[in-house]
């Protein structure tokens, strides 16, 4: 046996590890290119927006004044109707995302498990131009024809329901934004529900809860800040979606109570405008938009991902849907 | 220097001592394996008999935090030395786990090859030999020599730490290091193991760990019993099985505790 | 049955009836949109759709043929850019990411997976449209590439995390330097999963529209060369959807036909690549 053993093989046992250390310092620069990245885009932003920084100061996110003809430039109808749309979505969202999240984990018979999350997936694959195709042409039709006359006939003296309805309005934006999110925050609380230990919920079986009791003193007490966690991500999500919004909330300058008034948000601002802002003072104040709506996300995804990690232990939870 | 499989290879340790941060697993321990016997390694759940075995083929320092003071020597070379590579090492000394570890994505063939390519490319001919040569020798051959290139995963549980061993000795290494390698296997498996066993010593210098008394007695040529991190006794397992020296040897293989 | 306990009782019966009727409700959302786009969409499609370019707004007739090899050449460079990135930072994440410059780009990559699209596209523009002078496909692929980097990197530290720490073992005990282990036997073994977050991220990136407004543009004519303006369908849909003709409106709801069923193609191809993947580890 051994004295057929033609296998040449290393006489000594030297050698370095070249190789390892060339591997490991190429993922590393590749990993580090993600830190790398975020502080580009903040760099490309900042400068970009010097300009506008410097001649409208912090005013620019108070003042309502949009005029490129006399380059006055003020945010604040887009930063209010950002808000103003994402918080409609949630408002309508969350109930309906919570409940999608609770029926895949508590209540869903094993069959049906697999065809509705596939389902919610699907939603959330819908790209964004195509929810504003449809929020056009069947949604606002709709909304004109079957939902704001009795809502007016109902609530029409209170001030959001004030006007006439345009069709493109903040209603709109906010609904399609809500159908879009819904699946986001939907996946990542299914998760997070599923990251709660059986024992949570046998627990309070065991104690003669009823099932609905023991989901709301047991399971979802437990996954309470990745809940939050996932509902401030589908914030995120809402305040930063752009093309399905910017075709349906109206593009205007102003801010008005109304949820049948145009509104805009600063990602439909920047889609609609960018390529008009032929001075440099606003292609500059286009790019602070940017810089604001940035750091917003960029802080809202911060929290909602501090919360979900506190439950699901680092997990990418989520990673998928998004 | 060629080493060959017949050379009088030793192995031994020199004070060894293997810590995970600050926790000594294994205390200074001196121990030699003669060329071409079976030492098996005993003692309680926690002894250290594993992280000393892993310290044989530089897998302990894998493990963040762990690190190694003393001497491993291979042919009188330290194989802790700075200008060692793990690699070539590794490629000299075979280990097989406790549970079967069959690469999935590979076929058998490739299993057995894997160990063999990553030293260079060879011949078809010569490849195809050494593998057949491998799997005779892991006692597999007539069961999978006509789906060699089935996937691994299709062999039983039994099958599957043979082929393991297959492919630890198909780059012939000089030792081969295994860790409780019938821990996850049935009755029928573990006995064919143990076969095995007393066949390579022939070809390779055998170094198990075992927390079955019996299958020490039945398979080693040497004995060593450790506990709390310290080699207690070694010596002939017959002997040591036998008339142990030391009282906690005695108490140990009486079964009064572990 | 006491007074506390019915109602506890009725209350649990509530409940869990309004959370199946709201999951209903999310549920046929979904179902109303496919189901237009089916219909709307379908009528509008012939064969001139797929082979011909738009003809001059106002004449009816025309394709997309233009749109759909634009998507196509713009994703597969996005691809070709994201994919080795997001891949290798994943590897990074699961290979040595225990530490504290781990956790960074670990949360790093989590954020950036909720950044804007249209805050890319700006940005993409400022550093090759602007630089260049002129538009090109080759920013817009830049551009989802940023997107798809921080997902894929994501969902690979999570398929490599599964494979099993004895498998690296036995290769690194055969001999095995790290880098091959790493690539040879954990990657190879977690390749279903990584093929399926790749294809995942290929299918989201294709809808996306807001980073091309100012990097591909859109182009009306067929065009192939990556560094002139491209046309896409997502920004055929935009400009159609939004524009005043009934018969740009037909070609919307085609188009987001056609859109929809090629993310659908990739995502159900997803899913298909899992199966494979779980047929072979067990």
């Amino acid at each position: 046996m051994s004295s057929a053993s033609p296998l040449p093989r290393s006489p000594t046992l030297l050698g370095a590890d070249r190789s390892d250390r060339i591997y490991r310092s190429l993922l590393t620069a590749i990993a580090f290119a993600l830190p790398g990245l975020i502080v580009i885009i903040l760099g490309v932003l900042f400068i970009e927006a010097l300009p506008a920084l410097k001649r409208f100061g912090p005013s620019f996110l108070w003042t309502s004044t949009w005029d490129p003809v006399a380059e006055v430039y003020g945010a604040a109808p887009m930063i209010f109707g950002t808000f103003a749309s994402s918080l409609l979505a949630l408002l309508i969202a969350v109930p309906l995302a919570l409940s999608v999240a609770i029926f895949l984990t508590e209540f869903s018979p094993r069959w049906l498990r697999q065809p509705v999350a596939f389902l919610v997936e699907l939603l959330a694959a819908i790209p964004s131009v195509v929810y504003g195709t449809w929020g056009i042409f069947v949604l606002i039709p709709f909304l004109r024809a079957h939902v704001v006359p009795p809502l007016k006939a109902v609530f029409g003296w209170t001030p959001f329901l004030q006007g006439v309805f345009y069709g493109n309005s903040l209603l709109a934006g906010g609904i399609i934004l809500a159908i879009m999110i819904v699946p986001y925050i939907a996946a990542v609380s299914r998760e997070v529900l599923l990251a709660v230990p059986t024992s949570q919920r046998e627990a309070a079986l065991a104690m003669g809860a009823t099932r609905w009791e023991a989901v709301r003193s047991a399971v979802l007490p437990y996954g309470r800040a990745g809940l939050i966690g996932a509902v401030i991500l589908g914030l995120g999500r809402a305040l930063g979606e752009t093309m399905a919004v910017t075709m349906l909330i109206g593009n205007r300058h102003d801010i008005a109570l109304s949820l049948l008034q145009p509104a805009y948000t600063m990602a439909a601002a920047i889609a609609n405008e960018f390529s008009e802002a032929t001075t440099g003072m606003y292609q500059s104040a286009l790019m602070e938009v940017g810089l604001i709506l940035f750091v917003l996300t960029v802080a809202v995804n911060a929290v909602a991902r501090i919360l979900i990690w506190r439950v699901a232990r680092g997990a990418a939870v989520g990673s998928k849907a998004l | 220097m060629v080493a060959s499989a017949n050379t009088r290879l030793q192995l031994e340790t020199a004070h060894l001592t293997a810590l995970f941060g600050q926790h000594r697993a294994v205390r200074d321990v001196s121990l030699l394996f003669p060329a071409h016997t079976v030492t098996a390694i005993i003692g309680p759940s926690g002894c250290g008999k594993s992280t000393l075995l892993r310290c044989l083929n530089r897998m302990h320092e894998l493990t963040p935090g762990a690190s190694v003071t003393g001497e491993v020597l291979l042919d009188d070379v330290n194989i802790y030395a700075g200008d060692v590579s793990p690699i070539e090492l590794r490629r000299r000394v075979g280990m097989v786990f406790q549970r079967p570890t069959p690469f999935p994505t590979m076929s058998i063939y490739d299993n057995v090859a894997a160990g063999l390519r990553v030293n260079g490319r060879r011949p078809r001919a010569e490849m195809d030999d050494a593998v057949a040569r491998a799997l005779q020798q892991a006692a597999l051959w007539d069961e999978v020599k006509d789906r060699l290139h089935a996937s691994a995963l299709d062999l039983s549980g039994g099958q599957q730490q043979r082929l393991c061993i297959a492919r630890a000795v198909a780059p012939q290494p000089e030792i081969l290091l295994l860790d409780e390698p019938t821990a996850s296997l049935d009755p029928a498996g573990t006995q064919r193991i143990e076969e095995l066993c007393h066949a390579l010593k022939r070809l390779y210098t055998i170094v198990i760990v075992t927390h079955n008394m019996q299958q020490a007695a039945r398979v080693s040529d040497y004995t060593a019993f450790m506990y709390l991190g310290s080699l207690i006794e070694v010596g002939r397992t017959d002997e040591l099985f036998t008339k142990p020296k030391l009282e906690q040897t005695e108490a140990y293989i009486t079964g009064r505790f572990g | 049955m006491t007074g506390r306990a019915l109602r506890r009782h009725i209350t649990s019966r509530v409940m869990t009836v309004l959370v199946i009727a709201l999951s209903f409700t999310a549920v046929l959302a979904l179902v109303l949109i496919l189901g237009n786009l089916v219909l709307k969409g379908a009528s509008s499609i012939d064969w001139a759709f797929f082979t011909k370019s738009p003809v001059p707004a106002g004449q009816s007739g025309g394709g997309v043929a233009n749109a759909i090899v634009g998507t196509g050449i713009i994703v597969g460079v996005a691809a070709l850019i994201g994919v080795p990135l997001g891949v290798g930072a994943g590897i990074y994440l699961a290979e040595y990411g225990s530490g504290r410059l781990g956790f960074l780009v670990r949360f790093v990559a989590d954020v950036l997976n909720g950044t804007p699209s249209i805050v890319i596209g700006i940005v993409g523009w400022t550093f090759i449209v602007k630089p260049s002078g002129h538009f090109s496909a080759l920013a817009g692929s830049v551009a989802l590439a940023i997107l798809m980097i921080p997902m894929l990197a994501r969902t690979t530290e999570e398929m490599v995390r599964l494979v099993p720490h004895s498998l690296r073992e036995a290769a690194l005990a055969l001999g095995y330097p790290r880098w091959r282990t790493s690539l040879k036997i954990v990657a190879r073994t977690a390749l279903g999963g990584i093929v399926t977050g790749c294809l995942v991220g290929i299918a989201r990136i294709a809808g996306e529209t807001a980073p091309l407004l100012f990097t591909a543009l859109g182009n009306l004519n067929f065009s192939v060369h990556v560094t002139q303006p491209m046309q896409a369908l997502s920004l055929q849909i935009y400009v159609y959807a939004t524009g005043p003709f009934e018969d740009w409106h037909r070609l919307a709801w085609a188009s987001a036909l056609v859109l929809m069923g090629l993310v659908l193609i990739i995502s159900l191809l997803a899913r298909w690549v899992t199966r494979q993947r779980y047929g072979s580890i067990r």
